[in-house]
This record gives C-alpha cells, structure tokens and sequence, in this order.
C-alpha cells in the first residue's frame, strides 16, 4: 500500500524530470533535472531492496558525474536559439528512437517466454541478506578478473584522456610548490646589523 | 482524549511513522540548536585566542551573568527580519533553491548516525555509503548559487569550491576504505563496536588516515584555511555574495556549521570509537567509567569542533594552488599507500586482525 503510493509518487517524478531534461531551455536546468531523474530512480531501485545499487548510483553519478557536468555546462556560453533550429528536422527521427526504445521495453517486460515477473523479483530478492555484502562475495570472488579488467579498463581511460590534453608549453611562468613549501627562514632571510647613527 | 490511549489504538506502522518522525525532529532540533550556539562557540573562543572578549552584550532574556548567551538569537531574529535582495539578472528559480538544496544533505546525513549503543535514526546495513553518497550532495547548493548569482565573483568561488570538495572527498573516501577494511562493515553501529578493547580506536592503526579524514573534511567544510571559495581577500565573499538574510543564513550559516558538527561526529565514528568510552578495555568492565554512552561522544565532538575554531584561529588561509596540490598530489597517494599498509597487517595479522 505505502510502497504503491511511494512507486506511483517516484515514478511520476522520475517521468517529469525525464521530460524537464529534455524541454528545459536552460542547459543548467536541464543537468538539474538530470540530478532529480538520478534521484527519483534511485528511489525506486531502494523500494526494489537495492540499498547498494541505489546509494551508488547517487554517489557516482550525481555525487560525481553531474558535478563535473554542472562544473562544465555552467561554463560554456550555449546559444539556445541556434541549438533550436533543427528541432523539427530532426524530431522525427528522436520519435522514431523514442518509439523503438519503448517497443524494446515493452517486449522484455511483458513477453512470457523472457518470465520477467516483476513482482516475484522483488519479494525473493528485497528482504533477504545486505546486498552490498553479497555483491561484493561475487565480485571478489566469482567475477574477480573481470573486475580487475574493468577497473584497469578504466584507469586506461583516465590516463589516456589525460595525455591527450596535456601539452606541455615551453614558456610557461609556472610556481613549483614542492620549492615553495620546502623553503626555510634561512633562504630568504638576512638579518643586517645597522650600525646606529651618532647622536648629533 | 486519551493520548497513550489514541495511540495505542493506531495502527502499527502509523505508530512507526509517528515516533520516527518525532525522534527525527528532535535530532533536527538538537542540531539547529547546536549550530545556533557553534556560532557564538565560535566567536567567543576565536576572540579568546586573539585576546579578546567576543560577544558580551546580549543576554539570555535578561538572566545575570548570561552576556553574549543571547547573540545567536537575536543573529537570527536579525537574519530572518531582513530582506532577501534578488538580483536582477539573477536565474530567480535557482537563486532560491540553491540554499534549500545545500541544507538537505546537511541535515539527511545525521540519520545514521549512531548517537549511543541504543539510539540511531536509521540502522542501515549500508550506513558507510549513505554518508560518502550524502556529504557529495552538499556541493551543489554552492555551485547553483556560485551560478544563479550571475556574478564573476559567485561563479569563481563556486568553481574554486567545487574543484576543491571533488579533489577532498577522493581522499576521504580512500580514508573511510581503511575504516571499513578494519570493521568489516558498513554499518556505522557496527565500525563503532568493532573499536571496542584497549588499543581498539581506529586512530591507533590508522592514525595516517584518521589525520587526512579531519584535514580532508577541514576542506570539504570550506573552514580555515581551506576557505578560498569566500575568500574575502580575493573574491569579496565567493559563491554567497548576493545572498542576504533568511537565504544567507540558510544557504551559508546552517549548512556549513551543520556540516562541521557532523564531521567533527564521523571522525569521532570512525576513528575515536564513537559512544565507546576511552578507558573501555583499561578499566574492569563493570566500571562505570567503562560504559558505552553518548557522553563519550559529545565529549569528543566537542574536542574536534574546538579543533575547527582553533585551527581558524591559527592559521593563515592556503593559496588556491597549494590546496589542490594538498589533495590531489600528497592526502590521496599517502592514503593509497596506508590502505596497501593495511592489507601487510591484515597478512601478517597485526594490529586490529591480530586476533
């Protein structure tokens, strides 16, 4: 009963935000409603008994990705008028994807032969063991290399990225920090004894 | 009408939702109350450090020896009585949510956290990951405001803050990773039991990790001297520089202070043993010095925000460039190389695994 109102109450905010993503006119706004469609899933996925998948996908996703997406669109000076004028060219063919997306949904939902029963996966898998406990007994264990892989995968990525956008410039006036900090009194200062002027 | 008798005849998850949100507004409460109270903590021991007297003037509805009691009273009389100036060309939507947005996570984060052996809002399994997932929401109310101000200045120190808690929260995360190898849980009921025994805080194996958390939340704060997003100096006063009464003290003061207490109460968690008394494992057990209880607790929350007010007191504020090479370049390799640290004292079973 409660757990109807809350999905019925997500899923309608989820819904709304998903559309406010794509009809806002301020880019800003529309990574704000991205925040909120992150939330509102991730709602969902904890009445699911998802605890880990949903706090994760917080932590990573609007913790993270969407501050850095914020941190960049806040900086770049869009012109919506002109990032306007193909829409009607080109909504048909968003339409068509919008319509093959659903169509694809649908089928792995509702096809008996893929038994994807909605409400027996939620009645086994929500009130058993901590699931973070029993994802991370899997991943260790059964799918470590795979895991390993990933997380290398990743960190590749990082690096690559890196180096293609780091150039180094030949005349650039930089501060070296590590001299900076590692300077001591005697470096900079000399104490002078003055001689005091005779009295007249 | 009856009331213990009303609410016996509700039904049970009535009677649920009814004593939690109680408890949740007391815990509010306490909290608003502490962060009203923080601030004159704040300027009485700072001028007491710089040798001065602090707020001296109002009184507590005019009970003697009472002078300066009253001034986060009357700070808030005079911040909620004043007006809100939106700026013209300010996004407006944005300018007055971006101080509700900052206070949510403040206050969402205090529902795990385990006040004593018996009273916790929330005992969730994943309580560890609540708190990482909560504490990286509490920047999006600076940049929102940095932005919707429509301000050079704002938008600085919007970005000076956010490039600054992304680089921190890596580093504290790395530190709680520690934390979590030695308990073996997430569950923050569970990080504080597993510190019980003598030698059994946390800070004593991990001491390396327990110094970057307090520095790392020092930073994740915006406090001295990691205060270069209001940096008054350079950017008059950063992401909150339209911002004015009931928005300021929302957006600026609540937040902020709330946020302080809860770092100086997570350090006390994860490293200090939280509601475990400090001569737990030195003292028969049957002592009552040896009991567990939120005195401990409060004691040391109380050390670690003295700790906040000292260290602004003390020390001059960072160059912006020094603050990212702190985080990025010297807190996350050294917290690397401890958790590796660890895994060694797991191997050879020294330390908390030598059992």
């Amino acid at each position: 009963m409660l757990i109807n109102i809350l999905f019925y109450l997500f899923s309608a905010t989820l819904i709304t935000a998903s559309l406010g993503v794509v009809l806002a006119r301020n880019s800003v706004h529309s990574a704000m409603f991205l925040v909120l469609a992150f939330f509102t899933s991730s709602g969902l996925w904890l009445l699911l008994g998802a605890e880990f998948l949903a706090i994760v996908l917080v932590l990573v996703y609007v913790g993270a990705v969407m501050v850095l997406f914020l941190f960049v669109v806040m900086m770049l000076d869009v012109n919506v008028a002109q990032m306007r004028e193909g829409f009607t060219r080109y909504a048909p063919l968003g339409a068509l994807i919008a319509l093959i997306v659903i169509a694809e949904i649908c089928y792995v939902v509702w096809h008996p032969s893929l038994k994807l029963d909605m409400l027996g996966l939620t009645s086994d898998v929500a009130a058993s063991a901590s699931n973070t406990r029993s994802l991370g007994l899997v991943l260790y264990t059964k799918y470590a290399y795979p895991f390993q892989l990933a997380a290398v995968l990743l960190l590749l990525a990082i690096v690559a990225a890196i180096t293609l956008t780091m150039r180094q410039r030949p005349n650039l006036k930089k501060q070296d920090i590590s001299a900076q900090v590692a300077v001591r009194k005697g470096d900079r200062l000399r104490v002078v004894q003055v001689a005091s002027e005779k009295r007249p | 009408m009856n009331l213990v008798g009303f609410y016996a005849s509700l039904d049970p998850w009535v009677q649920t939702a009814l004593l939690k949100t109680l408890e949740i507004l007391g815990v509010l409460l306490v909290v608003v109350f502490s962060v009203a109270f923080m601030t004159l903590a704040e300027r009485k021991v700072i001028g007491w450090i710089q040798g001065r007297m602090g707020p001296n003037r109002v009184t507590l509805i005019g009970i003697p020896f009472t002078e300066g009691w009253g001034q986060p009273i009357a700070d808030v009389v005079k911040l909620l009585f004043k007006e809100i100036v939106l700026p013209a060309n300010a996004d407006r939507v944005l300018f007055l949510l971006a101080p509700m947005i900052a206070l949510v996570p403040a206050f969402a984060t205090w529902a795990v956290v385990p006040f004593s052996p018996a009273f916790v809002l929330a005992d969730i399994d994943a309580g560890l990951l609540y708190v990482l997932a909560l504490t990286s929401l509490g920047v999006y109310g600076i940049i929102l405001a940095g932005w919707a101000t429509n301000s050079k200045y704002a938008l600085l120190g919007a970005l000076r803050s956010a490039a600054q808690i992304v680089a921190y929260e890596i580093a504290m995360g790395f530190a709680l990773v520690g934390v979590l190898m030695v308990a073996g849980s997430l569950n923050l009921s569970d990080i504080v039991r597993s510190q019980s025994g003598a030698f059994g805080w946390n800070v004593i194996w991990l001491a390396p990790l327990a110094v970057i958390y307090f520095i790392s939340g020092i930073a994740e704060t915006n406090r001295a001297p990691f205060d270069v997003a209001e940096g008054e100096s350079e950017i008059v006063a950063g992401f909150h520089v339209e911002y004015s009464g009931a928005t300021f003290a929302t957006l600026f003061a609540l937040p902020e202070y709330a946020n302080m207490i809860l770092i100086a109460v997570l350090t006390s968690v994860m490293f200090f043993g939280g509601w475990l008394s400090p001569f737990d494992g030195y003292l028969p057990a049957t002592s009552f010095l040896a009991q567990p209880s939120f005195v401990w607790l409060l004691g040391k929350i109380v050390f670690f925000l003295f700790c906040f007010l000292w260290f602004r007191a003390t020390f001059p504020r960072y160059r912006y460039d020094q603050i990212m090479r702190l985080g990025w370049k010297v807190f996350i390799p050294l917290t690397l190389i401890w958790i590796f640290v660890e895994g060694l004292m797991v191997y050879w079973h020294v330390g908390p695994w030598r059992h």
